[in-house]
């Protein structure tokens, strides 16, 4: 019998995985790749508890979510696109302008 | 284990893999085509979940839409950006790893802690053969106001996103 607490522990790790996407990987489309990851894997457990309880609710804030991570990406990847005009390197070890 | 927890582990194990492959490949076009194949698994497991309309969005928007965003924009930057990947430093993996860890156990504590059981029949979600007409009337009656507000955060990211990434002639 499928449970909640099993999608839940699924959606710890698909987040897990995103995290660790973002902290090692130095490419920045790489990190939003996994910010992608981590987005999902709130999703899942907002899916997970509108099919628990059971209402709809959940689902329609998934929907939100889906919205704002679009908007999210559309405006990541322009910046990447215009950081890359500027600097050639998509490194973000490279990006250092406001440190000292 | 009947079907539908067979049918959960077996596309949450695809789902895992390919996520643990996105973050693993050196080069990015490898890394989209398996975040497809996540994004993908997310979706039908979204339509184990009885959430059918949802299923299908994410496969139009997310592995439609955003991932051939993702495409077009390695394909614009990826030459000289994948020349220089050099390994992470060991202390960096090591921090990186605890880090992980830390999100985890803590994610792990709340989540052990409690969660919702199964209180109703789920079947009611999709009565009639889908949960579009059931979506449909929470988002315009009750979430009408906040369904607005991503309307014009849309508009503002479409915008915002010319803006940026035009080029200045």
């Amino acid at each position: 019998m499928l449970a909640p607490q099993h999608v839940m522990l699924f959606s710890l790790a698909l987040f897990s995985v995103g995290v660790i996407g973002v902290l090692l990987r130095r490419n920045a489309i790489l990190i939003l790749m996994s910010i992608e990851l981590m987005l999902n894997a709130a999703n899942v457990n907002l899916v997970a508890f509108a099919w628990a309880r059971p209402d709809v609710a959940g689902q329609v804030l998934a929907m939100f979510v889906i919205a704002v991570a679009a908007g999210e990406t559309a405006v990541g990847l322009a910046i990447l696109i215009a950081l890359f005009r500027n600097r050639a390197s998509l490194n973000v070890d490279d990006i250092d302008l406001l440190k000292w | 284990m009947d079907g539908q927890m067979l049918m959960f582990a077996a596309l949450a194990g695809v789902a895992l893999a390919s996520a643990v492959m996105v973050v693993t490949r050196r080069n990015l076009v490898h890394s989209a085509l398996y975040l497809i194949v996540t994004l993908f698994a997310v979706g039908a497991i979204y339509v184990l979940l009885r959430a059918e309309l949802l299923g299908v969005v994410q496969v139009l928007v997310y592995a439609g839409g955003i991932m051939v965003l993702f495409l077009f924009v390695i394909l614009l930057v990826e030459r000289p950006a994948v020349a220089a990947p050099g390994k992470p430093r060991r202390v960096h993996v090591a921090a990186s790893s605890l880090m992980t860890a830390l999100v985890a156990g803590l994610l792990a504590w709340r989540f052990l802690a409690g969660g919702p059981d199964r209180a109703g029949d789920t079947a009611a979600l999709s009565a009639q053969g889908g949960n579009l007409e059931a979506v449909a009337m929470t988002m315009f009656r009750d979430y009408l106001l906040p369904f607005e507000a991503v309307s014009v955060l849309l508009l503002v990211a479409l915008v915002g996103a010319i803006v940026l990434a035009r080029s200045k002639a």
